[in-house]
């Protein structure tokens, strides 16, 4: 039998290997769908030549990046420069530590297991690496972090094109940080807790004993904060119609202009994972996290299948970051920053005191 | 487990802090003290309040930070230049203001007691919050944040172009 302490490091060593490698097998994916959904709204094809249906793109592209010449300008500061990627991938990653992926899961009884296993059987694991009491805050903490890999990029390019996209990203990016935070704080009101289990448990239950399953998610609850959560989360991970960070017409392509093979890959990738993770976050403070729109649809035959519901709610999103880049043009930078400190930000400020007012009026529901 | 990680974020903290002052450009003290912030935050969180060493990486390295460096490359500055002349007045000074350091550390370091408390201080949110909003901590916290919002009201009047 293994000692209490070295069974929650299997598991967690575990839990980190499959949650990570699903999060990079799902950023190449992502790149594939993503160019495929947005040439079929254009009328084309997109890749479709690797493999079946061009599903080998990624492994194609990812090997391209591999061989190319690693070049770095003589004029940059080469820490920085190198340094970039590197923190805007671990910031990436280590904001996927508090999120939870499903519901716990409760492995079968079994008694074929050897007997180094045997404590394995009918355990119950958290789909989730570490369940901090302070969850929501450590993703803000993270995410604040994150802006340190775009003006670090920006910076130490030493391109005039690099440091105006990175400065002009910084600005973006904290300017919208405040919007994303202040549209989390109905939602931690109404659940009473910062740990994000709590708050998807808020959700599954009626509110006040009278709206059912699906009306008391907090998408329709929160409705104005789950609006300003979406363009806020839009803006923080720089897609259209808010990526004048790259702005390609202007800036080249901003802050990773002077980017190219692994790094410009691992940038790629920070990006890619930072949208899957506001999706998963999403999904878990606003759209119910794992728990079916009707109470009856949670269980198929007799199996919980909340971790479907789940998936098909982040893939719901994410569907949407790429529709919304086949749809929309960029906005100007100046109309950015207004929409984001004139209209967002007052509109989530006034509807926390909505929200704080009803709790102390209705209770939490 | 808990000691060793201790010792390697104080180390970090130590090194970070020394680096600081140590770099000759401004932005490379700017990346040094945001380690700093960030091992103490590791700190913190060793010492079981994740709430406190989240805060400190959201005030301090999330926003403050992130300030500095922005206003750091917008100003565009360079590395610092050797001064010379001024050498040995400077050299002086720093060796008495060491000293003044030393002598302040060693006094705490013999006053303090050093082993650690045997309750730790429960500082979830909800523990925060309670002491902040007691009677009478409440109108200084309240008070403070007046004066912060005065400030930077001030700054930007100061800092805004005339039409």
């Amino acid at each position: 039998m293994m000692p209490e302490f070295w069974q929650q490091l299997a598991i967690s060593a575990a839990l980190i290997a499959a949650i990570v490698g699903t999060l990079l097998g799902l950023f190449s994916f992502m790149t594939w769908v993503e160019r495929r959904l947005l040439a079929f709204m254009q009328f084309r094809l997109g890749p479709n030549r690797a493999g079946p249906l061009g599903l080998f793109q990624p492994i194609a592209d990812g090997i391209k990046l591999f061989f190319k010449e690693e070049l770095i300008p003589a004029q940059a500061n080469r820490w920085a420069f190198l340094g970039a990627p590197v923190v805007a991938m671990t910031t990436a990653l280590a904001s996927i530590a508090v999120l939870p992926y499903g519901p716990p899961i409760t492995l079968p009884q079994v008694t074929w297991l050897p007997k180094w296993l045997a404590w394995l059987s009918g355990r119950t694991i958290p789909l989730q690496i570490a369940d901090l009491d302070v969850g929501v805050l450590y993703l803000f903490a993270v995410a604040s972090l994150g802006v340190y890999g775009i003006v670090l990029a920006g910076w130490g390019a030493n391109n005039k094109y690099a440091l105006m996209g990175g400065l002009r990203s910084s600005a973006q990016l904290f300017s919208y940080e405040l919007a994303l935070g202040l549209s989390w704080v109905g939602v931690i009101l109404l659940a009473g807790s910062l740990r994000i289990p709590d708050i998807v448990a808020s959700q599954a239950s009626g509110r006040w004993g009278v709206l059912p399953g699906l009306l008391s998610w907090n998408c329709f609850v929160q409705f104005p904060a789950f609006v300003v959560y979406l363009l806020a989360a839009t803006a923080e991970v720089n897609r259209i119609p808010f990526d004048v960070a790259e702005a390609e017409a202007e800036l080249v392509a901003g802050f990773h202009t002077e980017y190219g093979s692994m790094k410009f890959a691992l940038i790629q990738m920070a990006e890619y994972v930072n949208m899957i993770t506001v999706s998963v976050l999403a999904t878990n403070l606003f759209l119910g996290g794992w728990f079916a729109p009707l109470s009856v649809l949670q269980r198929v035959l007799g199996i919980d299948v909340g971790l479907l519901w789940f998936v098909a709610k982040v893939a719901g999103l994410l569907f949407c970051f790429i529709w919304l880049r086949g749809t929309l043009p960029r906005v100007r930078y100046d109309q950015l920053m207004r929409f984001g400190w004139l209209v967002l930000i007052p509109v989530a400020v006034v509807w926390i005191l909505i929200t704080a007012a009803a709790v102390v009026l209705l209770g939490a529901g | 487990m808990d000691a060793i990680l201790f010792y390697c974020l104080a180390a970090l903290t130590l090194v970070s802090a020394v680096l600081v002052v140590a770099q000759r450009h401004p932005i490379g003290s700017a990346l040094a003290l945001i380690a700093t912030l960030s091992a103490l935050s590791g700190i913190f969180g060793l010492l079981g309040s994740p709430f406190i060493a989240v805060l400190q990486l959201v005030v301090y390295a999330g926003a403050i930070m992130v300030l500095f460096l922005f206003v750091l490359m917008l100003v565009n500055v360079r590395r610092e230049e050797e001064r010379s002349g001024t050498g040995r007045r400077l050299r002086w000074t720093a060796l008495g203001v060491c000293a003044l350091f030393v002598a302040q550390v060693g006094a705490v370091l013999t006053r303090l007691e050093l082993a650690p408390s045997a309750t730790p201080f429960a500082a979830g949110p909800r523990d925060v919050a309670r002491l902040l909003f007691r009677p009478e901590y409440l109108y200084a916290f309240e008070a403070t944040s007046v004066l912060i919002l005065a400030a930077l009201v001030g700054a930007i009047a100061l800092a805004r172009k005339e039409p």
